[in-house]
């Protein structure tokens, strides 16, 4: 068959849509087929959308703290239907965006759900449109998947969004009116920003976890500073209680969880589900290829390779860690792969960032994560309220984390907790994948006053040397 | 003002010729003007300028040989700007010893006192995807800068092992960490075995040909470069030859007529075309040849990559059909005929000849009727294809006479085992002998 494309993309998430670039700035002839809102849930339904409302109970949040600035302003009240309707209106803003830089690309965009049969090259892709129509059979060179990710349920406990009382990030995104009370079960990143974002307007938020702290992937300091800080602002935990059902009844729903042996029942308003994701592999077609699945997600090789020729997989539906920008990491990866322009494998390490008041940003191992694998290590820290620009601003919850190799001096993990860390974990990505030791960490300089003097100190401070604590 | 610097072509090169200047002293140029000529052993490339400015010193003579990279090879001023000092070409402390196998022209530099040396410096820069300068470089022990990471530094040090003995597997040839700790498989052989060369290399006089009784042609980039990868794969390769003979009367009768059927495109399809889509074939066929020995792992490649063995004046070079198994055979024949033009003309880039999966040798033109070539690592297999010839063969019981043709494939057997190869083979026969099924 001869082939009609050179690369067809499936889903327009950022993995996606990035790669759909990619192929275009290499002069490859590309389709995107998108089966609902271009930009995938990262645009529409998940990192923006949040961090809009993030922002707004941010604000709200500091209001009640304008005494401490030398300020004073009337009674803090929100509107919560504008609230929402402005986080809609900048995914709506960033949707656009997306179809904007596909026209621009000249990267055809086809509405309409994929599947994969066996093909030349590639496996060929079958678009159904979603509004009715014929379908369309197409044939490419290559084929990414990207079709993402969506939140785990759990129906057999009740562990399953009814948009009403039980919801999932994607109703939590939109709801009708402000919750009094909230259970929100499992304490990842998605947990802890709703809960986050919902306690800064008032809800009492009880966080509910199976293991034994909350955060349980970022660095075990990071997870205990952090649950000292949400607490001080209000939210309240359950670590170590595993979930054993979930009702809803006329008011509320009811959780009922096992800790220490007992059993207890926890009562809200509403609950939100966000104990994982599951990658989005049914209905592809990915059986009868022959695809091989690991864990429930596509398998790739360190080039995104999938076991089939011509088939590749990027982002969420291809693994951990379920992250917007690895996604679009491995989109660009991937089709430069394809490209023949063969990168170096894909060892970088993808930093990952929570954006709760405070925030969370890691990159790299954890200090046990390090020990484990049998390195000795050398750990800095570096408190913000040592830092003067933390204290000039009134933020001064939160630290620095450095894990360096005492072996060999190679920074391995860097582990932050507080405002705006999300905006610095970049330098000590930037430092890891240049393979840096603490002799360039030491030799950078960092600007005063700033923040990031922290990255510093706490580099510094690995080898004994911190100069202000 | 600013050095104009020796480029590198490719991540590996080392030197070479500086063959022809196309500016001379006092003329103006601007950036992306061609000013002169580099050859490798493998390529002859144009220099462009990346600055701007006036000419003002030509600091290495065309046609020297063993040009270091990163040697200044001219030095520009901006317009207006006052001459230089002469020691800001010599070296600004960065790069070591001015190489000494680049001839320079201009006088040599004399230390002037009062002067700060804060001459700038362009990047490195070639015109086709050269070495960009990024990060602190040091200089290797030949002057040339060295591309690594800090912890890649400090481990080579820490483990006594030379940097400059390695390739580096990181952005633009980098030399990363994970580079140091498995310097078997990266280290260049020729800078690994120098030191241990003089001992065991005798002149050919204590061997018994009297100086005189012959003349001594000096060895360019091209020589070295096949002496050193057929030595290293010939001593360090375990390989074993499988021999089969094929019938290629159908395959000759099929290539008669698709040239026919493209004679209106001017395209003509030679047997050679044939085998490398044969062999693509085959190769998507039986998987397992498609090979790379690495000591991670064995490399299993996606494509079918097949390097072709193209002579040249004074040599070879194996240009690469990217993705065989999925190109026509006109298409195939068109890419066959650009890239072995341009071999002979030594204007192939780097990326296309480095990298194949396959190779193919066909010295078929020269009567030969078999051979096994050597293998063109780290491909795992190479086709050596001889004469195909009227012979007598046995069918149905009786004598009669087909077109015969013998192939050999020289398989590594640390990734092609005898049944391996033996398959690939099988496949290949398949391909050849019914040419039809190409098109399956």
């Amino acid at each position: 068959m001869a082939t009609d494309y050179d690369l067809i993309v499936i889903g327009s998430g950022p993995g996606g849509y990035t790669a759909a670039i990619r192929g275009a700035q290499l002069g490859m002839k590309v389709a995107l087929v998108e089966r609902e809102l271009l930009g995938g849930i990262c645009l529409n339904w998940g990192c923006i959308p949040t961090k809009a409302l993030l922002k707004s109970g941010e604000v709200y949040a500091q209001l009640g703290h304008l005494q401490d600035y030398g300020l004073s302003a009337g009674a803090a009240t929100f509107d919560f239907p504008a609230v929402i309707a402005r986080s809609r209106g900048i995914a709506k803003q960033l949707n656009q965006g997306v179809a904007f830089l596909m026209k621009k690309n000249k990267i055809e965009v086809i509405e309409g759900v994929a599947t994969l049969e066996k093909g030349s090259a590639a496996p060929s892709v079958i678009v159904t449109p979603a509004k009715g129509g014929t379908k369309r059979t197409l044939q490419a060179r290559a084929v990414i998947l990207a079709t993402g990710a969506r939140a785990k349920e759990i129906p057999a406990i009740g562990l399953k969004s009814d948009g009403d009382r039980v919801w999932t990030y994607r109703d939590a995104m939109t709801p009708k009116a402000m919750p009094k009370s909230l259970l929100i079960i499992g304490s990842g990143a998605i947990g802890v920003e709703f809960g986050s974002f919902y306690n800064a307007l008032g809800a009492k938020v009880t966080v509910v976890e199976a293991l034994s702290r909350i955060l349980p992937v970022e660095d075990e300091e990071v997870s205990t500073a952090a649950r000292k800080a949400y607490e001080k602002r209000g939210m309240a935990f359950r670590v170590g209680a595993k979930v054993t059902k979930l009702e809803r009844g006329g008011e509320g729903v009811t959780l009922t969880v096992e800790q220490g042996g007992k059993t207890e029942t926890l009562t809200a308003e509403r609950a939100i589900v966000a104990v994982g994701i599951s990658a989005n592999v049914e209905g592809l077609g990915l059986e009868a290829l022959g695809v091989t699945l690991d864990r429930g997600h596509v398998a790739t090789d360190a080039h995104c390779a999938t076991n089939v020729p011509g088939l590749y997989a990027i982002g969420d539906v291809a693994g951990a860690p379920w992250l917007a920008h690895k996604a679009s990491h491995e989109g660009v990866h991937a089709v430069e792969a394809i490209a023949g322009k063969a990168p170096p494998a894909l060892t970088t390490p993808i930093p990952s960032c929570t954006y709760s008041q405070p925030q969370i940003a890691s990159v790299g191992l954890t200090e046990a994560q390090a020990k484990a694998e049998g390195r000795a290590v050398k750990v800095g820290r570096f408190p913000f309220r040592a830092n003067g620009k933390a204290i000039a601003s009134g933020e001064t919850d939160g630290f620095v984390k450095t894990v360096f190799d005492a072996r060999t001096g190679a920074l391995i993990g860097a582990h932050m907790l507080g405002a705006e860390v999300t905006e610095m974990i970049q330098g000590f990505a930037v430092a890891m994948t240049l393979e840096a030791t603490e002799a360039e960490l030491f030799a950078t300089v960092f600007p005063h006053p700033t923040m990031s003097e922290a990255m510093h100190e706490a580099s510094l401070d690995a080898f004994g040397i911190v100069l202000n604590s | 003002m600013t050095d104009v610097l020796m480029p590198a072509l490719s991540p590996t090169m080392e030197e070479g010729v500086l063959s022809k200047w196309n500016v001379k002293v006092g003329d103006v140029v601007k950036s992306g003007d061609v000013i002169a000529e580099i050859e490798t052993d493998k390529a002859t490339m144009e220099v462009e300028a990346v600055d701007e400015g006036v000419v003002e010193a030509i600091l290495v003579a065309a046609g020297t040989e063993g040009v270091k990279v990163n040697t200044a090879i001219a030095r520009l001023k901006g317009e207006g700007e006052a001459p230089a000092p002469a020691e800001a070409a010599a070296g600004d402390g960065l790069h070591g010893s001015p190489s000494q196998s680049a001839t320079p022209t201009a006088p040599p530099p004399a230390g002037k006192p009062g002067n700060d040396g804060t001459a700038s410096r362009s990047p490195p820069r070639s015109g086709g995807g050269g070495r960009l300068a990024v990060g602190g470089g040091q200089p290797s022990q030949d002057g040339a800068r060295l591309f690594a990471t800090p912890l890649a530094r400090r481990l080579a040090k820490e483990k006594g092992v030379a940097l400059s003995a390695l390739m580096g597997s990181g952005p633009h040839g980098r030399i990363i960490a994970a580079d140091i700790g498995s310097p078997q498989p990266n280290k260049s052989p020729a800078a690994a075995s120098a030191p241990a060369a003089p001992a065991t290399v005798r002149t050919l006089a204590q061997m018994g040909i009297p100086d005189g009784s012959y003349d001594l042609e000096p060895l360019d980039g091209m020589r070295k470069t096949i002496a050193r990868r057929m030595t290293e794969s010939a001593t360090t390769i375990p390989t074993f030859p499988l021999t089969i003979d094929l019938q290629i009367d159908r395959l000759l009768d099929a290539r008669s007529r698709i040239n026919t059927s493209l004679m209106g495109r001017d395209i003509r399809v030679s047997v050679n075309d044939m085998l490398i889509k044969a062999a693509a074939a085959a190769l998507k066929a039986s998987p397992a040849a498609n090979a790379s020995y690495t000591p991670e792992g064995i490399a299993r490649h996606h494509h079918a990559d097949i390097a072709v063995a193209v002579a040249v004046e004074h040599g070879l070079i194996t240009p690469i059909i990217r993705e065989a198994e999925n190109r026509t055979l006109a298409e195939i024949a068109v890419a066959m005929k650009d890239l072995a033009e341009r071999a002979r003309t030594k204007k192939l880039k780097p990326e296309e000849y480095l990298g194949g999966t396959f190779s193919i040798s066909n010295l078929g033109m020269f009567g030969i009727r078999e051979f096994a070539a050597i293998i063109n690592e780290p491909q795992g297999c190479i086709l050596s294809v001889g004469a195909g010839e009227k012979r007598s063969v046995v069918k149905g019981g009786e004598l009669a006479i087909a077109t015969v043709m013998t192939v050999t494939l020289t398989c590594d057997h640390r990734v092609v085992d005898g049944a391996t190869g033996a398959k690939w083979l099988q496949a290949f026969r398949g391909f050849v002998e019914d040419p039809i099924t190409l098109l399956a």
